[in-house]
């Protein structure tokens, strides 16, 4: 299969500040490629470089065979965009927002208004397309923000934190979407803070952090990386001192490492099991109270946990 | 250029969907133009049948606004109009319209002045005081006149009030004065406010020009240009404004990252600014027409002259935003320019009797090329007449766009 994006050590510079440091990938035609990494990691800038919004400090990128530097019209017609914060006209109804960008990309007559239903119906709102944008939920307004990048039927979406912010409900249809699309042949390129999303909708993930992107593979590779280790994840009381609780749990044989976050403390051992009795017994020392223990397969919250020794969302 | 015209009408239709922003483009200069024509007496001379009015004014307030408007009765302008008598007491008054010798009795309640010019102490002024009209059933017309005129009277009251208000505001915001003065400069201003009401002839711009034009000129055709050319200024410093708007709401970023490029983008962005100043000019210049029976003159020359107008002022806009960082920015030095040029240009005072150097300055507004060129049609004069303001109208825009540009481009189009 053909990569229909192609990334060489893409760098971009804020002042001083390097907020993406040579980041290098492929994505091949009808993959959902997530990027996940934590906010701040520079995510949003890696998409807006590819999207040509912002020009790269270092390196190129190729969209469809088109460099993002010197091609940039080329590559915005290959591509479709959902940023990451609303860009839509409150103003407007969802339809005439639909319409107005349908034209922005070359699309009129018949085949704009028949892309515009499509649309209207994928996102599940022909019945309110009359309302100003304004009036809608958080969800709705997402799904317009959406249905933009739908529009001209792009080879390639850049799908920037889409479900940041919005109900259960909105998420698991803006997540099914997803799947959707892409079976429909789109290649999508998704990016998240949400480990589960990552999990469920991607073919490979590449996982960002400062500025650098520090793993890349299926799910199965990545894994594989924290070998074939579990995680007891310790939920404790508000008051209990996390930090005190996994230093101590470092000391016992089979644990090969203790992480705390806010009242949780992650244990990675290679057998779960074998080391549950001795840490429940070293909390109860402590006196500090468990409040329930999960074990986890290996996932890729363990992979960011396991590279970087901080959790995911801080 | 498809995609230019489609985002400067998406822009049209935008701001027709913002009532502030109606309020300010046509709202406003027609008040405003209703209000001075009322108080330089054109429709009371013009009126016809309507004259000396027989009205009966209790003053029960005796502060500054309760005395102007007692002076507004009496003044000389709406002598032909209205003829006013003071009685003390109220219900006189209304035995006065119940035996049919007057037409309406105004009574000017206790505290009215100070509903709207904060007392000392005191940070917002408290619920206006009604003003309180007592009307004869059987003179429908005439009672409407004096409604009219104490709307009028009220409506100036209030944007004076905002103006005000948004004046001080912006001073607190600069940091210019400590939050513990503005009461004082509140109290100021509306006795200013007051002052000026008082000092009708203050607004009575339109007689110097009237007696150069020797004839029969309606002061209304300098006035209702001048009040269209000032508001004018806001709709294209607002229409720079929604530029940065799209910046920080993200639809500008998402139309760079369409197959449209950044010349179609700004220009569009233009396109927009100037189709909205120049349906703004048109709506009341037809409504002044159908309100005002006012004759604008020769409909071709003052279109070209509006296509001209519009240009000048959209430079300016476009400076203003070339030189903002945030949409608050432009908005406040857009009301500042606004006034300013209004004030310079002449939309508020003929600048007749104005020393030299001030009618030189005055042609870096469009409001004075402008004016110049709506008084000669309005004086029965023809495009040919015209020529120089409208070059002169056109040689500011292309300098302003030109400077904009060099500016916009220094700083990365501003967009990225
Ligand atoms: N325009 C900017 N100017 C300066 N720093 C920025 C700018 N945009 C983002 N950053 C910084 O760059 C880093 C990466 O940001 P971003 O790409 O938005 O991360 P993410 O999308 O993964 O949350 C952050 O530290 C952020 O503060
Ligand atoms: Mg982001």
């Amino acid at each position: 299969m053909p990569a229909i994006l192609e990334v060489k050590e893409l760098v971009k510079k804020y002042g001083d500040f390097t907020a993406v440091k040579g980041v290098s990938f492929d994505i091949q035609e009808g993959e959902i490629f997530s990027l996940l990494g934590p906010n701040g990691a520079g995510k949003t800038t890696t998409i807006s470089m590819l999207s040509t919004l912002y020009i790269p400090t270092g390196g190129d990128a190729a969209i469809g065979g088109h460099s993002v530097t010197k091609e940039p019209m080329a590559v915005r017609n290959i591509i479709g965009v959902v940023p990451q914060d609303l860009a839509l006209y409150e103003d407007l109804t969802a339809r005439e927002n639909l319409v107005f960008w349908g034209q922005m990309y070359g699309l009129s007559g018949k085949t704009l208004n028949s892309r515009v239903d499509e649309v209207l119906e994928q996102i599940g709102l022909a019945d309110r397309a009359k309302e100003r944008v304004k009036a809608y939920s958080g969800g709705m307004k997402r799904r317009v923000n959406i249905g933009v990048g739908l529009l001209h039927k792009p080879r390639l979406l850049f799908m920037d934190e889409p479900t940041v912010g919005i109900d259960p409900q909105s998420r698991r249809a803006i997540l099914d979407s997803v799947k959707d699309l892409n079976k429909q042949g789109m290649t999508v390129l998704y990016t998240t803070h949400y480990m589960e999303e990552a999990a469920e909708l991607s073919d490979r993930v590449g996982i960002i952090d400062h500025g650098e992107l520090i793993a890349l593979g299926t799910q199965a590779e990545l894994t594989r990386q924290v070998g074939e280790n579990e995680t007891l994840l310790l939920h404790i009381g508000e008051d209990e001192d996390a930090e005190a609780l996994a230093k101590s749990l470092k000391g016992i044989p089979g644990v090969l490492q203790a992480t705390a976050t806010d009242h949780e403390v992650s244990v990675i051992a290679r057998e779960a099991e074998e080391i549950l009795a001795p840490v429940v017994t070293k909390a109860n020392e402590r006196g500090i109270k468990i409040n329930s223990i999960d074990i986890r397969e290996p996932n890729l919250e363990a992979v960011f946990l396991h590279l970087t020794g901080r959790a995911l969302r801080d | 250029m498809r995609k230019l015209l489609l985002i400067g009408l998406k822009d049209l239709k935008l701001v027709f969907r913002d009532k502030a922003a109606l309020i300010f483009m046509l709202l406003a200069p027609f008040l405003l133009t209703l209000g001075l024509g009322f108080v330089t007496g054109q429709f009371g001379s013009s009126g016809g049948g309507i004259a000396n009015i027989p009205v009966v004014l209790v003053d029960q307030d005796g502060g500054q606004l309760g005395t102007a408007l007692v002076e507004l009765f009496q003044s000389e302008d709406l002598s032909d109009l209205v003829t006013a008598t003071v009685l003390d007491d109220p219900d006189a008054a209304r035995q006065q319209v119940n035996d049919d010798l007057v037409a309406a009795a105004v009574i000017i309640p206790d505290g009215f002045t100070e509903s709207i010019i904060p007392a000392e102490g005191q940070m917002e002024p408290g619920e206006t005081v009604q003003l309180v009209i007592y009307g004869n059933p059987t003179r429908p017309t005439s009672v409407g006149v004096v409604k009219t005129i104490l709307e009028e009277f009220v409506a100036r009251l209030e944007v004076g009030r905002v103006g005000g208000t948004v004046a001080i505001t912006q001073l607190l915001t600069s940091g210019l004065v400590p939050p513990e003065q503005a009461q004082a400069i509140a109290v100021e201003m509306g006795q200013h406010q007051a002052e000026s009401l008082a000092e009708s002839n203050a607004i009575t711009l339109t007689t110097n020009v009237a007696s150069e034009a020797a004839t029969d000129f309606n002061p209304l055709a300098y006035i209702a240009p001048g009040m269209a050319l000032m508001f004018l200024m806001y709709t294209v410093s607002n229409g720079g404004r929604t530029l940065l708007v799209e910046r920080n709401q993200g639809t500008l970023p998402r139309l760079l990252v369409s197959p449209t490029n950044s010349a179609q983008v700004l220009g569009g962005k233009i396109f927009g600014i100037y189709l909205t100043g120049v349906v703004q000019m048109l709506i009341l210049i037809i409504a002044s027409t159908l309100f005002f029976q006012l004759q604008w003159g020769d409909p071709l020359a003052v279109l070209a002259l509006v296509l001209a107008a519009v240009f000048g002022a959209c430079g300016w806009g476009m400076l203003i935003t070339s030189l903002a960082k945030r949409p608050s920015q432009i908005a406040a030095i857009g009301s500042a320019i606004m006034l300013t040029f209004g004030i310079l240009g002449g939309s508020f005072f003929s600048l007749s009797f104005a020393p030299g150097w001030i009618k030189w300055v005055s042609r870096i507004t469009p409001n004075a090329w402008g004016l110049d060129g709506f008084n000669i049609l309005a004086l029965g004069g023809g495009l040919n007449l015209i020529l120089e303001p409208i070059a002169g109208l056109l040689v500011m825009g292309v300098v302003l766009f030109a400077v904009s540009l060099v500016l916009f481009n220094r700083r990365g189009m501003a967009l990225k």
